[in-house]
């Protein structure tokens, strides 16, 4: 598998697509990703389907549901992860802004500096310190300069609040963290890149409740920075930092479908299909 | 078009910009770089495949031609003179492969077996023996045979020429069977000891039976690369152009008989080289490729 | 453990009890242990008459006469040493490469297939590929390859000489395929493990195929990797009979890759045969030198793996 299996997009195409006015944070509440009939399937079988529904700037978007409905699926869908799975067939449209994420246009290494991702294991590379991960993403991306990469990790790592933990060891290496810090050191890295939206996939699974609590605390914190669209098994957890939710199911046919999706309050306390209600009290799941 | 109400002067937005701009602009070289690395890597693929294609191209092609009925049945003979075969260095590799075998597989596996159930320094130093071992040159080995077997026997024998290889076999055989026989689980041990049997029992019925295809991999691979050991061979067996099946006194051997006619002037002999070389590949290959459905084999019936 | 009693009736059992158990394989492993104590000794007394009677100048010698009483080992340990390091520097990004694309880049299906036949390159005997490097490959390189390489770098003095086939670029060569297999084999392995995760986190900042393969399973793999190098060497130094009939067997130091030269190895197989006394004690302490080059070889090299080993992960989060 090579790069080349985008199709041939020119390379003008990739450079111009994804316009220049996201560079700002859009407006709190304005769309800033679109999911239209979205499905995923593995070798013909669906894995995900029927998915629709927006994301907003300044928010965090919770994908919930029991496992196996194919939240952490769907999440892989939005940066484009399932292109090295040769079995993987994605449809429906996913929109970032203007760009049509799954356009044969689009370049996924560029996808990728937009949409970040932190996974559910903390996965900072071993061979690395603590500061070449945290610049990872930004040289992986092609900058250069030392003043722009020391800035942005500097930043980063504020913002996952760990700089105070690690700043005068930039040069230790990232194994001597402990697992919530590795966490927030993997939030940084992809913070560095300066993304517009986060994808986090059961961040916190991994984590003891006391990293939890933190990493927890630190979403809220990021989601005027950043927009994130979150997966979580933990309903309390979703009540806690997200403010829109996407319930998935499973259906008959073992593939997730999207049940219902609103504001976290109505979906918790108000919601529209049955199925959600029993989710929500626990009768399930 | 979407607002920016963060004004300009936002460091994050500023960032922002850059690293965009920085990953716009050289996304084209990254690209590039990458379809070259990767193209070089698929490039260096074929040139691994290449030498053995070519090899076994090279042998069956010109080792076909030699293999006759009196290739198989005749012993060699001198330059010139037609009718010659390699016969007597078939059954040197055979009397002293299968002397070998016969000693360093039941040693190899007690040794094995006592590496699998023991862990203290005893079996420290052992495997760090065997590790060593396998690192020896066999040129190093084939004095080593020379001085233990040659000189204190009187001579060249095809037993100086097993003792030699089975020297090359052992630690094979012996970190072979230790993988084996620590793959048997160690419930059933536990089983047959709780039922009151003895370990020497246990060995013989639960051990040895469940490691069975590990220990035939790791033998048939052992015999493979024992067959086709030149340098041991060379300074202690002597050599001999006619039919012997006594060990003990001077034998050939397909490889020493490959070795000694490659370099020779005359197409004959190069091509009797030729045709023993084939038929080493072909036993080897046969050998190898046989471990290795073994091996496959076990791990279907594992699952 | 104590003595599980044993049932009346099962006093029939043929089956040793457990402590001739344990005292026959106990017997076993110290006959292993003797048996490379043997070794050990064997060589180093047969050897030693070499010392006494030359002292130790004559491993560093340049001329190589028997019959003059002159014993250089000079050029067979640069032998050893040059053509060793072709292979080396052949296989190991070729080697790498080829790991890298049968771990990463073949599709699935056919990883098992292409995976076994480089490893099959390993089972045929080192003498079958001494036949076909002097018969098939010699003339290529006297014919061809030489003749290119000369006048592509003429200007470095490394190819001066006449175009001879044989010789030190030859034996180079052959080592390199024959090492590779076992080059490949490990550093695919090893290069397979690195946990998906670590790719994936790359792949998910942005990061092309080749960065994540540089940059993250590359140097995630590095003590296996250089493990793969001590071996491949190690094969490369002992390596004899190929060798021997390949490199021409010229006991001079070698002023050119086209040169014909020799190793230890090929030293001790081509002299073996006619020579006594003091000649075959050096040829013993020949081999003791090439033992103690290879102990060298393979402790700077689990030096290196120690050396970088402590410097990459250590004992994962707290």
């Amino acid at each position: 598998m090579t790069d080349a299996d985008v199709g041939t997009p020119s390379v003008e195409d990739a450079l111009t697509a994804g316009t220049e006015e996201a560079m700002g944070q859009p407006p709190v509440g304005e769309v800033v990703m679109t999911l239209a009939d979205v499905a995923v399937a593995f070798a013909g079988r669906a894995a995900v389907r029927d998915v629709t529904f927006d994301v907003r700037a300044g928010e965090v978007t919770a994908l919930i549901g029991p496992s196996g409905s194919g939240k952490t699926t769907l999440l892989r869908a939005l940066n484009r992860l399932h292109d090295t799975v040769r079995t993987a067939s994605v449809t429906g449209s996913v929109r970032l802004g203007d760009l049509d994420v799954y356009a044969p246009s689009t370049d996924p290494t560029l996808l990728r500096s937009r949409v970040g991702m932190v996974f559910q294991r903390p996965n900072p590379f071993p061979t690395m310190s603590i500061y070449e991960n945290a610049v990872a993403g930004l040289k992986f991306n092609g900058v250069r300069k030392k003043a722009l990469l020391d800035e942005a990790a500097e930043a980063a790592l504020i913002a996952a609040a760990l700089w105070d933990s690690v700043k005068d060891r930039m040069n230790a290496h990232a194994s001597t963290l402990s697992g919530g810090e590795q966490q927030r050191l993997c939030i940084a890295r992809a913070l560095a890149v300066e993304p517009e939206v986060l994808l986090m996939d059961e961040p916190t699974s991994a984590l003891d409740p006391i990293a939890t609590k933190r990493i927890e605390e630190l979403v809220v914190e990021l989601k005027d920075r950043v927009t994130i669209i979150i997966v979580t098994h933990n309903m309390q957890q979703a009540m806690r930092v997200s403010d829109r939710c996407a319930f998935l199911l499973m259906g008959d046919d073992k593939a997730g479908e999207l049940i219902e999706f609103g504001p976290t309050a109505t979906l918790f306390s108000e919601p529209t299909d049955p199925r959600t209600l029993d989710y929500v009290n626990g009768r399930f799941g | 078009m979407t607002a920016v109400l963060d004004s300009p002067a936002d460091p994050s937005v500023e960032r922002r910009r850059a690293v965009q701009e920085a990953a716009r602009s050289s996304l084209r070289r990254r690209k590039l770089s990458s379809r070259i690395a990767l193209g070089v890597c698929w490039a260096f693929l074929g040139i691994a495949i290449i030498p053995l294609i070519g090899v076994v191209v090279y042998v069956v092609a010109k080792g076909l031609p030699a293999w006759n009925l009196d290739f198989f049945t005749k012993s060699t003979t001198p330059e010139g003179i037609p009718g010659g075969g390699v016969w007597n260095a078939i059954a040197g590799t055979v009397v002293i492969t299968t002397i070998a075998v016969v000693v360093t597989v039941p040693v190899g596996l007690l040794g094995g077996l006592f590496l699998a159930e023991s862990d203290g320094r005893a079996a420290a130093t052992l495997r760090f023996t065997a590790d060593v071992m396998t690192g020896v040159p066999s040129i190093t080995i084939g004095i080593f045979g020379y001085i233990a077997m040659v000189r204190n026997f009187g001579g060249a024998s095809g037993i100086a020429g097993a003792f030699a290889i089975g020297f090359i076999m052992l630690p094979v055989i012996l970190r072979a069977g230790e993988t084996a026989f620590r793959g048997v689980p160690q419930s059933l041990n536990e089983a047959a000891l709780a039922l009151g049997a003895r370990r020497a029992t246990i060995a013989r019925k639960v051990v040895v039976p469940t490691a069975l295809p590990g220990v035939i991999t790791g033998v048939l691979l052992a015999v493979a690369r024992g067959m086709g050991e030149t340098a041991p061979l060379l300074l202690t067996i002597g050599g001999n152009q006619y039919l012997q099946w006594n060990p003990t006194k001077q034998m050939e051997a397909l490889p020493v008989l490959i070795y000694n006619n490659s370099s020779q002037p005359y197409a004959d002999l190069v091509q009797v080289a030729w045709g023993a070389a084939l038929l080493l590949v072909a036993a080897v290959l046969v050998l190898s490729i046989g471990s290795r459905l073994v091996a496959a084999r076990l791990r279907k019936e594992r699952r | 453990m104590a003595e599980t009693p044993v049932p009346v009736g099962a006093r029939r059992r043929r089956s040793l009890p457990d402590n001739g158990y344990r005292a026959l394989l106990g017997a076993v492993a110290v006959l292993v242990a003797a048996l490379a104590v043997w070794f050990v000794v064997a060589i180093v007394t047969q050897a030693w008459p070499a010392f006494t009677t030359l002292g130790f100048s004559w491993i560093f010698g340049k001329v190589w006469n028997p019959s003059h009483g002159r014993y250089g080992l000079l050029p067979f340990i640069l032998g050893t040493l040059e053509a060793t390091a072709i292979g080396v520097v052949l296989a190991v990004p070729i080697g790498l490469g080829t790991a890298l694309a049968l771990a990463y880049l073949v599709p699935r299906r056919l990883r098992t297939a292409l995976s076994t036949t480089v490893e099959l390159l390993a089972a045929v005997p080192s003498v079958v590929y001494g036949l076909w490097g002097l018969v098939v490959l010699a003339p290529v390189f006297r014919d061809t390859v030489e003749p290119f390489l000369t006048s592509a770098f003429g200007w470095t003095s490394l190819f001066n000489g006449p175009n001879q086939g044989v010789g030190l670029l030859l034996a180079g060569v052959i080592l390199f395929i024959m090492i590779l297999p076992t080059m490949v084999a490990i550093s695919r392995d090893v290069l397979a493990v690195v946990p998906n995760e670590q790719v994936e986190g790359a792949m998910a900042l942005g990061a092309t195929r080749w960065q994540v393969l540089r940059k993250v399973v590359v140097p995630g793999a590095r003590t296996g990797l250089l493990g793969a190098f001590t071996l491949a060497t190690g094969r490369a130094l002992g390596e004899t009979v190929a060798v021997a009939l390949v490199i021409g067997n010229s006991p001079y130091i070698a002023h050119s890759i086209k040169s014909p030269a020799a190793t230890i190895p090929s030293l001790i197989v081509n002299n073996f045969g006619e020579s006594s006394g003091t000649e075959l004690a050096v040829l013993f302490a020949a081999g003791l030198v090439l033992l103690v080059i290879g102990i060298a070889v393979n402790s700077v090299a689990r030096w290196l793996v120690w050396s970088t080993a402590g410097s990459s992960a250590g004992a994962g989060a707290r």
